[in-house]
């Protein structure tokens, strides 16, 4: 077992210590990727700690880009099972592909879509017994898909994302959302991405390499991580850089150069 | 932590070359995944297979030469010739016409005749190239000696002649459905026939019993009516993708990247399952021509942006992405590698001879 490869990752994020309190309860984890490099297996390795037999976790899976199937596959080579996670109340799957709003129809509105999904959340975590409640992680793949359902409309997805912001503070939360970067930076004003970087407790970047495609190298993660306001300490943010390598059953992440 | 990890993973990669069970037009490849070919040979290698089933495939065009329509044909060909259902949709007015276009596989006695290429050093370079379809020919010729290609049909993957037109006995056929997206002035009609379409393949469990395949070609083309709401072709472009992923088909769009905002041709390049760019090439560029080797018979570029990452999360890395489109005696489209012509170090100019690979006549200092 390849312990050490993937610590890097759990180091940035502080989950190498202990699963039990999860520590990324009531953070907002912003990952950010781009066409060339897919920050998808970040979701995943989240999504696998989270259900972390250690611990009593649940998550919530809202999926705009793929169907459960695909993601049952890939978690399983990763060590976790989807299917009995959801069994046991541990994982709810939310298939949002064909969501539509304006709807065909049922004639919803923007607003009113995203407003009956956050209910379906809400009423999700209420129902929850009461230990499970302090340990959930809303996961969101991805927003720009979010934004194409609701025909465009990103106030409403940022509406939306306050929303779930008021269930880190109220159930202790976590919410982790994949973003693609380079369709704001390309964009006249990023005001999403920038809203949505504010909003982050964590902001993860996948990235390529500046020198290109490489086989031992997929890419780069830049974590960075604003530390939460201790009172005397003042608020610092910590910044980590690593190369990582994406393999069917775990993610390497070694410094750069230490590849070998 | 899971106690998985410790031990050797279960899973075994599943690369059978065929799987007979499905019929010639489609294969098995790892992660559960089912490919169908793009009637491109050399593309299906470079995609690790061909296009999975599920998968949306977009081509960025190049306003400058109409590539795309090569990759369309062929794609479009391959499906007729392997019986499976077309919808076809483009700015046309009358899109059936360009059925009319598309090419017929080619009789394999043709493919056979290059190993006895006259020229020394012509011969030494292409059977190098074709010794990797040799193997598989020969795979071939062996599974079924009675039934030998004129139809072209039991073979996963044909070269298509482009210059002989599809027998129209497969355009005549129930499946092959053509939608002019011109004068539509929203997507919905659109829409509804691609739904239609690809509930007639729905995804279950069981083993895949036929595939569909939807072209659309030029979607943002300006003379549709459509083309500039561009939150409508997103969701229509995601909703088709979410028809696809239930169902047992491919659909390939191509469009042109110069019509859409830069921000929105980001938005649909991350909708792409696989990205694919062509770009034309100049006539008479000369110092391309001294680059490269093989210049001449180039017709284009093609670009592999990225590779359907279907269940599963480990990224495609390709050896090279580049790739020059040619037509091989006119007839049949190959894609290979683009080679360098060797540098003249000493002097600093570069000396490129079109035709062979392998260095040139003249003496010079080489300096690699």
């Amino acid at each position: 077992m390849n312990q050490r490869s993937s610590n890097l990752l759990d180091e940035a994020l502080g989950l190498d210590q202990t699963i039990e309190p999860w520590p990324l309860r009531g953070r907002a984890v912003v990952i950010e990727d781009r066409v060339e490099t897919s920050g998808s297996f970040v979701l995943h390795h989240l999504l696998k700690r989270s259900l972390s037999p250690n611990s009593s976790n649940v998550s919530i899976f809202i999926a705009f880009a793929q169907p459960f199937s695909h993601y049952d596959r890939i978690l399983r080579k990763l060590g976790c099972n989807l299917v009995l996670q959801r069994d046991n109340s541990r994982f709810f799957f939310f298939d949002m592909l064909m969501l539509q709003c304006p709807g065909g129809h049922e004639g919803i509105t923007p607003e009113g879509g995203l407003i009956a999904l956050y209910g379906k959340i809400h009423k999700t975590i209420l129902a929850l017994p009461e230990v499970s409640r302090k340990n959930v992680s809303i996961i969101i793949d991805d927003l720009s898909l979010m934004e194409v359902a609701v025909n465009g409309s990103s106030d409403y997805v940022l509406d939306f994302l306050h929303y779930c912001r008021t269930l880190t503070s109220e159930f202790d939360c976590s919410l982790i959302t994949l973003n693609h970067e380079d369709i704001y930076s390309s964009a006249d004003r990023p005001t999403f991405l920038l809203q949505m970087e504010y909003l982050a407790d964590i902001l993860i970047k996948a990235e390529p390499l500046a020198t290109g495609l490489a086989t031992d190298v997929h890419g780069q993660l830049t974590v960075l991580s604003k530390s939460m306001n201790y009172g005397q300490e003042s608020s610092r943010n910590n910044t980590s850089n690593f190369h990582f390598k994406v393999k069917e059953n775990i993610v390497e992440c070694f410094y750069p150069g230490s590849r070998g | 932590m899971a106690a998985a990890k410790t031990r050797a993973s279960s899973f075994s990669r599943n690369l059978s070359a065929a799987a007979p069970s499905q019929g010639p037009g489609l294969k098995c490849g790892p992660n559960g995944l089912v490919f169908l070919s793009s009637g491109i040979p050399d593309l299906d290698k470079i995609l690790g297979g061909g296009f999975p089933l599920g998968s949306l495939v977009m081509v960025m065009e190049d306003a400058e030469a109409p590539h795309h329509m090569l990759l369309l044909r062929n794609f479009m060909a391959q499906g007729l010739v392997h019986n499976q259902p077309l919808l076809y949709a483009s700015p046309a007015r009358d899109p059936r016409g360009f059925l009319g276009t598309l090419p017929s596989p080619a009789a394999s006695k043709d493919n056979k005749s290059y190993e006895t290429d006259p020229d020394q050093e012509k011969g030494l370079r292409i059977a190098w190239q074709y010794k990797k379809y040799f193997g598989e020919n020969q795979l071939n010729f062996d599974g079924q000696k009675g039934s030998l290609s004129l139809d072209g049909k039991h073979e996963y993957s044909n070269e298509f002649d482009l210059r002989k037109p599809l027998d129209r006995h497969f355009l005549n056929r129930q499946h092959v459905d053509c939608v002019s997206i011109q004068d539509s002035p929203d997507l919905s009609v659109l829409r509804d026939r691609c739904s239609t379409f690809s509930s007639q393949f729905p995804r279950n469990d069981g083993s895949v019993s036929c595939a569909g395949r939807i072209a659309i070609q030029s979607f943002c083309a300006p003379q549709c009516a459509y083309s500039n709401m561009e939150w409508d072709m997103l969701s229509f472009i995601r909703s088709l993708k979410s028809m696809v992923r239930s169902s047992n088909s491919v659909a390939i769009i191509t469009f042109p990247p110069s019509l859409l905002s830069p921000s929105f041709c980001k938005r649909w390049q991350h909708m792409a399952d696989t990205l694919l760019s062509v770009k034309a090439i100049p006539d008479e560029d000369k110092d391309l021509a001294q680059l490269l080797t093989g210049y001449q018979e180039m017709v284009g570029f093609l670009n592999v942006h990225k590779v359907a990452r279907i269940n599963t999360q480990v990224p495609v890395i390709l050896e090279a992405t580049t790739f020059s489109i040619k037509l091989q005696k006119r007839r049949y489209l190959v894609l290979e590698c683009l080679n360098q012509a060797p540098v003249d170090g000493s002097s600093g100019t570069s000396y490129g001879t079109s035709g062979s690979c392998s260095g040139s006549s003249k003496a010079g200092n080489l300096d690699f």
